[in-house]
């Protein structure tokens, strides 16, 4: 994942840096595969590597497919990134390590949803339960948003192109 | 402090900063936005791996069994961000090609040099 990441930066042909980000978001899969999220995997691999990939190809063929070659400097975002980095990795120190039993964010609600999910739902897979179930407000709230935004994608490419090339995004969005 | 330790946070957090860098040092606009999504799946790692418990399995209950199991809650949460996400990446290259179309191009510069001159 790291040395994607290095390409995407490097890379100026836009096509081939879409094409990484999508291998990029594959590893991401892959990996919460390993770490028990299979559900997050599923839509990671779906969404992530494939919607993303043809909504950035559908986008790359209304514009260019090459970037120019820079003539910024990057040494002050370094000096932000580099930064803020640090701070971030301080904040770290008192985070619980990985894997631990004890940590906080395995106290509250979490033991609750494991065992009682079951025995008040029916339904085996927990991550399926609090979604369409404990929090199904949450996931209609999430289909409003991407309501919204399918509404809004057709509305900016309707203005100026006729309509014409409203099919592209308007549709993988749906 | 044993392996992993707190290595899966520095690995979240070195992705997170590459996306951040590709955001700012970047002119394309496209390579922006891939550099949102890579900041982006980097919260999802840093989430889930928050909810992963040593000698667990996925969080889908075995009857029966007295199994331990990972932390559902992050994953739930992160399935949203997930769409989320999407429908936010469609609606930023939906502003691209508007962009395009207005200036004829999706390079910083450009753009601000043809605001210039129009000024």
């Amino acid at each position: 994942m790291v040395l994607t990441v290095f390409l995407i930066v490097k890379l100026h042909n836009l096509f081939a840096v879409v094409m990484i980000s999508g291998i990029y978001s594959l590893l991401a899969a892959t990996f919460f595969v390993v770490v028990d999220a299979v559900d997050v995997a599923f839509t990671e691999a779906a969404v992530g590597a494939g919607v993303s990939t043809v909504l950035m190809l559908g986008a790359l063929s209304l514009t260019t497919r090459t970037e120019k070659t820079g003539t910024r400097k990057p040494f002050v975002p370094l000096v932000v990134v580099l930064l803020t980095g640090g701070a971030l990795v301080y904040g770290t120190l008192d985070m619980p390590v990985y894997g631990d039993p004890n940590a906080p964010i395995h106290q509250h609600v979490a033991p609750v949803y494991l065992e009682e999910g079951i025995k008040e739902t029916g339904v085996p897979n927990v991550v399926t339960v609090v979604l369409a179930s404990y929090r199904s407000y949450d996931t209609m709230g999430e289909v409003t948003v991407i309501f919204t935004a399918g509404i809004a994608v057709m509305a900016l490419l309707a203005v100026g192109a006729g309509g014409r090339r409203r099919r592209k995004d308007g549709e993988d969005k749906a | 402090m044993e392996w992993p330790g707190l290595y899966n946070y520095w690995i979240a957090i070195f992705l997170m900063m590459a996306g951040l860098y590709i955001v700012i040092a970047q002119q394309n606009l496209i390579k922006k936005m891939v550099g949102l999504s890579v900041f982006q799946a980097s919260v999802f790692i840093l989430y889930i791996t928050m909810g992963k418990v040593t000698g667990g399995t996925a969080p889908i209950i075995i009857p029966g069994d007295d199994v331990l199991y990972s932390n559902p809650l992050p994953h739930v949460l992160i399935l949203t961000a997930i769409v989320v996400g999407v429908a936010t990446l469609a609606l930023g290259l939906a502003i691209i090609v508007r962009i395009y179309e207005a200036y004829g191009s999706i390079e910083e510069d450009d753009i601000e040099k043809e605001e210039e001159n129009a000024r």
